[in-house]
């Protein structure tokens, strides 16, 4: 027995990714069977499994004290690679496999609107938290708002504008806040903001922006809207390392002084 | 050939991120400004182009089809890998400002869907998701 877990544990070093496909695979078809039996397919397999990869992540991060939630988990390195930044973006370029260009020309304006206000209220909103919490510096300020921007943007600004580090650390929270609030609530609340069709998705997408909320939340409420919602998302990042440092901070800097 | 596919979705991506990283740098961002949106746009004209017929049609095609049906699952491997230790440890603060930015935007996407939608002929979904948008953003909100 010992032997045989010996064993085990050597090949699972040596084939990490393959040990990720056959878990996940393992946790997809659990989740859809517990769609089908115990909410009769009202929730959707991969809103579930998005919600049991998040709890793992919780685990694991416990267990290891580290940054990657199960992935730090030698055994489960694997996961790592797998739902890394390379074959995520990989995966999810080529969802547009099949997409009509008209489509994504009808809603372009849209989403670049989308884009810029969806930064400046996120960014509005998580300023304006930062201050009833009692934050009264400019440079706080900002990086907290940031950091309700996405969880990029919030260090990228902090360090351009020298914050300290655990505001800094704290904008990363908000934005992580932010983004697995997006992946487990976009599913329920998709009907109730017509996120039904590839033009509010774009918007969503553009309004949302974290690129992993995004891709789990649309996943989670109808893939074939993926495409459309992570097309704008990417530049929502880029955006607001853009914006946020710079006119922004300029904005906040003024209100306070 | 299966691998056509995978290469020219290879392709794109890298295009894309170059494009993205050129981007940031004429902006002067420190991040990537949508290399896979430029990548995503590459795959679609790349698939309405005569040019790349065999590259994306039978079995080179199903090298792109392989991968976007692999998209659900390396969602959830991503979700397994976020911080959420990191998350829940923010405290009140990072609550507050996360859930009030994902509120005030779910709020957006009925309004900011209406845009441009006007001179189409075909927004059947328009005036539906427009006074379900009113009901529910004071829900949300």
């Amino acid at each position: 027995m010992e032997l045989v877990k010996e064993l085990l544990l050597k090949i699972a070093d040596r084939t990490d990714l393959v040990v990720a496909f056959a878990l996940v695979g393992i946790t997809v078809w659990t989740s859809y069977l517990i769609s089908n039996k115990l909410t009769r397919g009202r929730i959707h397999g991969s809103a579930i499994a998005i919600v049991l990869g998040l709890f793992a992540a919780f685990w694991g991060g416990v267990a290891t004290g580290g940054k990657a939630g199960v992935a730090d988990l030698p055994l489960l390195a694997g996961i790592g690679i797998m739902g890394g930044g390379m074959l995520r973006d990989f995966a999810i370029v080529a969802t547009a496999f099949g997409v009509h260009f008209d489509e994504l020309k009808k809603a372009g304006l849209a989403g670049v609107i989308a884009i810029v206000s969806g930064v400046i209220v996120s960014f509005a909103v998580g300023a304006v938290t930062a201050v009833l919490f009692g934050y009264t510096d400019a440079t706080s300020i900002t990086t907290i708002g940031a950091g309700a921007v996405t969880y990029i943007v919030g260090p990228v600004t902090g360090t351009a504008i020298g914050a300290s580090s655990d505001v800094i650390a704290l904008s990363v929270a908000a934005g992580l806040v932010k983004s697995i609030l997006v992946m487990v609530g976009t599913p329920i609340v998709a009907k109730h903001i017509g996120l039904d069709n590839p033009r509010s998705a774009m918007v969503f997408g553009g309004l949302m922006g974290t690129t992993s909320g995004v891709a789990g939340g649309l996943a989670a409420t109808d893939p074939k809207l993926v495409p459309y919602g992570a097309m704008t998302a990417t530049f929502y990042t880029g955006f607001g390392c853009l914006l946020v440092p710079s006119v922004l901070f300029l904005i906040v800097r003024a209100l306070t002084a | 050939m299966v691998i056509y596919g995978v290469a020219l979705l290879s392709g794109c991506l890298l295009l894309g991120s170059l494009g993205g990283e050129l981007l940031g740098v004429i902006l002067g961002v420190q991040a990537n400004v949508g290399g896979v949106g430029l990548a995503m746009l590459l795959l679609v004209l790349a698939c309405s182009s005569p040019k790349f017929k065999t590259l994306v049609e039978g079995a080179s095609g199903n090298g792109i089809r392989f991968w976007s049906a692999m998209y659900i699952p390396i969602v959830v491997a991503m979700a397994a890998r976020q911080n959420v230790v990191a998350a829940v440890d923010g405290g009140l603060l990072a609550l507050a400002a996360g859930v009030g930015a994902v509120a005030a935007s779910f709020a957006l996407v009925p309004i900011l869907s209406r845009i441009g939608s006007k001179g189409d002929a075909d927004s059947r979904n328009h005036p539906a998701s427009s006074t379900d948008g009113s009901i529910d953003e004071t829900g949300i909100t």
